[in-house]
């Protein structure tokens, strides 16, 4: 009977012509090729969507991925490269969920707890009594090489016996559709982040479904771990707790999920040098000084983290990190050491280890694993090597895993060679299971490997499992799932829960929340620093994008016309003060001047499209986007789209580089929107605390700059009453007062009319005057050294600037002598400011951005004769 | 023998350093055949922090901090220590086979296995077994094979504070056949761990009074470094490969190691500086 009913709905549409491989498990087919149960309800909702939708809504999903600025970078990529996010792909998400039923997920989870148990009973014992080795458990020769255990860790107190905070398993389903975990993720295990963030897209891309589906929340288990990570402080002063999530920096593969979950847990996210060991205790350096910081969820693997006692040529931790712990001020989530759990030979011992630090049985088995120090394990790998993974354990021996099955015979018999003659080194495993599942293909369903990646954190008493996780898809010949990268498609993973749940988030409900947590966190002056640069690129970018325009819309007049000797004569000093602005020296003022004023097509297409010129174009958008990454976690996701889409537009340039001047206009305009939006979004959507008060700091410089540098360009030099009205009305399109002038000044161009706009009027946001009336204000209300009343030298510095301009005297300045070919006056003036802005910049850099020189190890001398 | 060692290290730098993070390891060991009674490490200027405790290997280690610039770093140690020669009486000890040795070694005392594998100084390599081979015949007593071995560095290995630095690599040594006492330690340590047996570092001092009538020790008024071997049930037994002796009481334990990565006697990270110059001095003196 139910035969018949399943029959007759079966096999049509999307999921009835899914076809999984005959041989192995599948998540959602039967054997006989029939839906799983469980998976009725979502293939039924495909089924009914259907095709184009479905196309439709993997569209949406990309671009909330795009817009959420949702990457990873793979590994290796960046070698050498100037660029941290060029090479960083967008993230890929697969529409059709990993389902687990309820009451599998309540075996899986119990298997995992009981594991992350263990491994922190392990990982304690290993670094203090090490009955595990006495009790010939475990060899000594492999936790005790090199690189497994280390000794500057050994005997340290744990903060409540949990050195294991974090632990991630990497599951995977054996041929008969039982689970073993394929690799453990102990040091600073990620993906927690993507999950969550696949989670966010999925729900809101295929919102009905997923509301019906009865999908157990992720939110409990980021609760969890702020309450853990809170319990773990080793002060009880809960008000002032500080927690900061320490990240290698915008270089690191997963960059993004250091930000992003450092935002979500309301954590400062912050790099080594933001850092400081004093008094015994860790710091964090803000612009109002030091701030104490109590616990450390580390991103950073554990040889990096301190270069007293670790690696001493490591400048992404901090000196004397261990030490802070040592001492009992510090928390490090996980413990310094924990590295030693990811060793792939342990999974051969972990039963009997079970049985004797928890007296049971390990509940989830591991993938099989071989240590060939073992005479059983030996000559059962090299009996069987051709269907083995085959991993070396000495770390300067690339590549150090191999696949039996892709090895010549030569190969092979070389391989067994170098077994035998040092067998210690070596740790062979099956190959990696795992089954299928329905993958969204172009016009059917395709079926791929999976491997899950499930997330534990630990608790009061034991550790939570995230309900869900980071389901992982592999190629069936890659051996991804043997790496830590986490690169390639991947799925949302829905735990179904047979009643609804509440909706939660993190995002904090005034009446229910406590107001000792802190959600702003503090600025750190190397964040400060990144924001002024954010202002001063972006400003840079937009003013030189202006400058382009008019000069191309210039050029292009004399390419198709009259080439009368004054539009000679205004060109010719437009792109003088192109090459003055950028500093793109010889250019149009150095030697070979006059070659490129007669065809200044290269030049101006190189300044456009080249990334390595220094001063052009695209460097300075890269050098915009590259600060905007290092502060990722402070702009909200509009403003990245923004950045993205400048980021676009710079590929664009460079990759498919225009090579007629009319075009570049067509890349230009959209360019000019793209910063205006940006300068537009960080106005209004930043809070202007002091953060933001060093992006506009940073933008009001550079124009300032940019202003007096275009001036001095085209209104000191004369060439004559023609010519000059053309340069007016250039300035006036580069500083973007056309409208304003026109408005104020009836009659045609004139020199006096126009210094007044751009140069003295205190109310047109793009004048000179503006400028250093914003500066003045904004230097100010930096935050200074308690007791200092009277006025620093960046006051005075930006006064100065700022009275010279109010004090002047336009007509004087307007003025030109007789037979003279020079604006003296105003040549003296603008030099004057042109001199005080560099010093500004100076002095802001060192009262706020000094770092401390980077530290560096006293090389060990020889004392001994 | 009891002796009063001081050991003075200095630190200039051509500018202010603002932080610095040190390690030290100065505080000479207590353990059978030696008593260290009385140690004071001093710190110039006065450290912000500073915290002792014993490390992986039980050496005492002193960490400190200076917080306040300075351009001047001094650590002087004054330190009073016993040392007793301790005959190996077990004339089964003393005949057991080297290969012996070996057998339920890691089982029985898993930190001496620690001393059989690769270690960040030391290498274990062929040239090393092959150096070391003609030394250990099968069935030969571990001390006298361990005796052998060490005599022969001894003259095979030529004293020239000139040749080497601390990065050399032991490679280096092993070809060329130079070097100075801390590279003779990690020449023999290698030979030792080739065969899969442990052996460790020592760093310490040697007291150079010439005894009437015999020749000037090397390794006078300074640091000195030799390496030991595991002989179970009696311990680990010294060997200086630089004098060819089997020290009795000149020698005076600091610390002990995989290498000399381990037991550096100061150390540490700092933040400003500029060039640096650094001197020290050694001083060991009989107390009776």
């Amino acid at each position: 009977m139910a035969d018949t009913l399943l029959s007759a709905a079966a096999p049509t549409g999307l999921c009835g012509s899914y076809r999984p491989p005959q041989e192995g498990f599948d998540e959602m087919c039967l054997p006989n090729g029939r839906i799983r149960p469980h998976w009725q309800y979502l293939s039924e909702a495909l089924d009914r969507l259907g095709p184009a939708a479905l196309h439709g809504r993997v569209r949406e999903s990309r671009r909330l991925i795009r817009d959420n600025g949702m990457t990873y970078t793979l590994q290796g990529d960046l070698q050498g490269q100037g660029d941290p996010q060029g090479l960083s792909r967008p993230w890929e998400l697969d529409l059709i969920p990993l389902l687990i039923q309820s009451e599998e997920w309540a075996l899986i989870e119990r298997g995992l707890m009981q594991r992350a148990e263990l491994l922190n009973a392990l990982l304690l014992d290993l670094y203090g009594a090490r009955r595990v080795l006495r009790a010939g458990l475990l060899p000594p020769e492999l936790i005790l090489a090199q690189n497994s255990l280390i000794l500057a860790c050994d005997g340290i107190k744990v903060a409540r016996d949990r050195p294991l905070v974090l632990y991630a398993a990497d599951l995977a389903r054996l041929p008969d559709g039982a689970l073993c975990v394929v690799a453990d993720r102990a040091q600073a295990p990620s993906g927690a982040g993507y999950a969550l963030e696949n989670r966010i897209v999925l729900s809101r891309v295929l919102p009905s479904l997923f509301r019906d589906s009865h999908v157990h929340r992720l939110a409990g288990f980021f609760r969890t771990l702020r309450a853990s990570l809170r319990a773990l402080a080793p002060r009880r002063a809960l008000d002032s707790l500080r927690i900061v999530l320490l990240t290698p920096g915008p270089r690191n593969e997963a960059y993004f999920e250091h930000a992003y979950l450092a935002n979500y847990l309301g954590y400062t996210l912050a790099q080594g040098d933001d850092l400081t060991v004093r008094d015994g205790a860790l710091w964090l350096r803000t612009l109002n000084g030091l701030e104490r910081v109590d616990v450390v969820l580390r991103r950073v693997d554990d040889d990096w983290c301190d270069p007293l006692e670790l690696r001493g040529d490591s400048l992404l931790g901090v000196p004397g990190l261990l030490q802070a712990v040592r001492a009992g001020n510090l928390t490090l989530a996980n413990a310094l050491g924990s590295r030693i759990l990811e060793h792939p030979a342990l999974a051969a011992f972990l039963p009997d280890i079970c049985r004797e630090l928890l007296g049971e049985e390990l509940q989830l088995p591991s993938l099989r694993t071989w240590w060939c120090g073992r005479p059983a394990d030996r000559s059962f790998v090299l009996a069987n090597l051709s269907r083995l993974h085959i991993r070396r354990l000495h770390p300067d021996i690339r590549p150090s895993c191999l696949r039996g099955a892709q090895l010549s015979t030569q190969a092979l018999r070389e391989l067994a060679e170098a077994i035998r003659a040092n067998p210690s080194a070596y740790v062979a495993q099956e190959e990696i299971p795992g089954a299928t599942v329905p993958v969204l293909g172009r016009d059917a369903l395709e079926s791929r490997r999976a491997i899950l990646r499930a997330f534990l954190v630990a608790e009061e008493t034991g550790y939570a499992v995230m309900p869900g996780g980071l389901t992982r898809l592999v190629s069936s010949d890659s051996s991804l799932g043997l790496s830590n990268q986490l690169g390639g498609l991947s799925k949302d993973t829905w735990v179904l829960a047979s009643e609804p749940e509440r909706e939660e988030t993190l995002i904090p409900k005034a009446s229910v929340y406590s107001p000792a947590i802190r959600l702003t966190s503090e600025v750190s002056s190397r964040v400060a620093d990144n924001l002024y640069w954010i202002g001063r690129y972006s400003e840079r970018a937009e003013g030189l994008v202006r400058l382009l325009r008019i000069i191309v819309l210039r050029a292009n007049d004399r390419l198709n016309g009259s080439g009368a000797s004054e539009q000679e004569d205004c060109l010719r000093l437009l792109l003088q003060a192109l090459t003055q602005q950028t500093l793109t020296f010889p250019g149009f003022i150095g030697e070979g001047a006059e070659a490129r004023l007669a065809n200044p097509m290269p030049e101006l297409l190189s300044l456009i499209t080249e990334l390595p010129r220094v001063g052009g174009l695209p460097q300075t958008l890269q050098a915009l986007v590259m600060a905007a990454w290092s502060v990722r976690d402070r702009l909200s996701a509009d403003t990245w789209r923004v950045v993205d889409a400048i980021d676009e537009r710079l590929r664009a340039l460079t990759e498919h580089p225009v090579e007629q001047l009319e075009d570049t206009l067509d890349a230009l305009d959209p360019l000019i929107t793209a910063l205006v939006a940006f300068g537009g979004l960080t106005r209004e959507n930043m809070s202007h605390s002091e953060g933001w008060q060093f992006l506009e700091l940073g933008r009001r410089l550079e124009r300032a700059v940019n202003t007096t540098t275009l001036l001095a360009g085209t209104l000191v030099p004369h060439s004559g009453e023609m010519a000059e009205g053309m340069l007016a009305e250039a300035v006036l399109g580069v500083t973007d007062s056309l409208i304003a002038y026109r408005r104020g000044y009836q009659s045609g161009t004139r020199v006096g009319a126009l210094l007044d706009l751009v140069f003295q009027d205190e109310f047109n946001p793009r004048s000179l005057a503006f400028q250093l009336d914003r500066l003045e204000e904004l230097v100010r209300a930096l935050p200074r050294e308690r007791g200092c009343l009277g006025r620093t030298r960046a006051d005075k510095l930006a006064l100065e600037a700022a009275s010279a301009i109010r004090l002047a005297d336009i007509d004087r300045l307007a003025d030109l002598p007789e037979n003279s070919q020079r604006r003296e006056a105003l040549d003296a003036l603008l030099e004057r400011i042109a001199a005080i802005l560099p010093q500004l910049s100076d002095e802001i850099t060192a009262l706020y951005f000094r770092h401390e020189d980077r530290p560096h190890s006293l090389l060990a001398r020889r004392t001994s004769r | 023998m009891k002796y009063r060692i001081t050991h003075l290290t200095q630190y200039d730098y051509s500018e202010p350093v603002s932080l610095c993070h040190n390690l030290a390891h100065l505080k000479p060991r207590t353990q059978p055949g030696q008593t260290c009674f009385a140690s004071q490490v001093k710190v110039e200027p006065t450290p912000a922090v500073a915290r002792e405790y014993r490390d992986f290997f039980q050496n005492q280690v002193k960490y400190f901090a200076l917080q306040q610039a300075h351009q001047q770093l001094k650590v002087t140690a004054v330190s009073d220590v016993e040392v007793r020669h301790q005959p190996i009486s077990s004339a089964e000890a003393l005949r057991r086979p080297w290969e012996a040795v070996r057998e339920g070694l890691c089982q029985d005392h898993p930190e001496a296995c620690l001393l059989t594998l690769d270690s960040p100084y030391i290498r274990i390599e062929a040239a090393l077994r092959d150096y070391a081979a003609p030394s250990f015949p099968p069935g030969r007593p571990y001390l006298e094979a361990i005796r052998e071995l060490n005599h022969r560095i001894y003259t095979d290995f030529t004293y020239d504070p000139n040749f080497t630095e601390v990065a050399t690599p032991m490679q280096e040594v092993l070809e060329h056949r130079r070097g100075v006492c801390q590279d003779f330690a990690h020449v023999a340590i290698g030979c030792v761990r080739a065969l899969g047996l442990p052996a460790r570092y020592v760093s310490g001092y040697l007291e150079t009074l010439p005894p009437p009538g015999s020749p000037k020790l090397r390794g006078a008024d300074a640091s000195h470094a030799w390496f030991a071997v595991y002989l179970p049930g009696e311990g680990w037994v010294d060997f200086d490969p630089t004098n060819d002796q089997m020290p009795e009481e000149q020698h005076i334990t600091t610390a002990v190691g995989r290498d000399f990565g381990d037991v550096t006697p100061v150390r540490g990270v700092l933040y400003g500086g500029g060039e640096h110059s650094l001197s020290v001095s050694v001083d060991v003196e009989r107390l009776e």
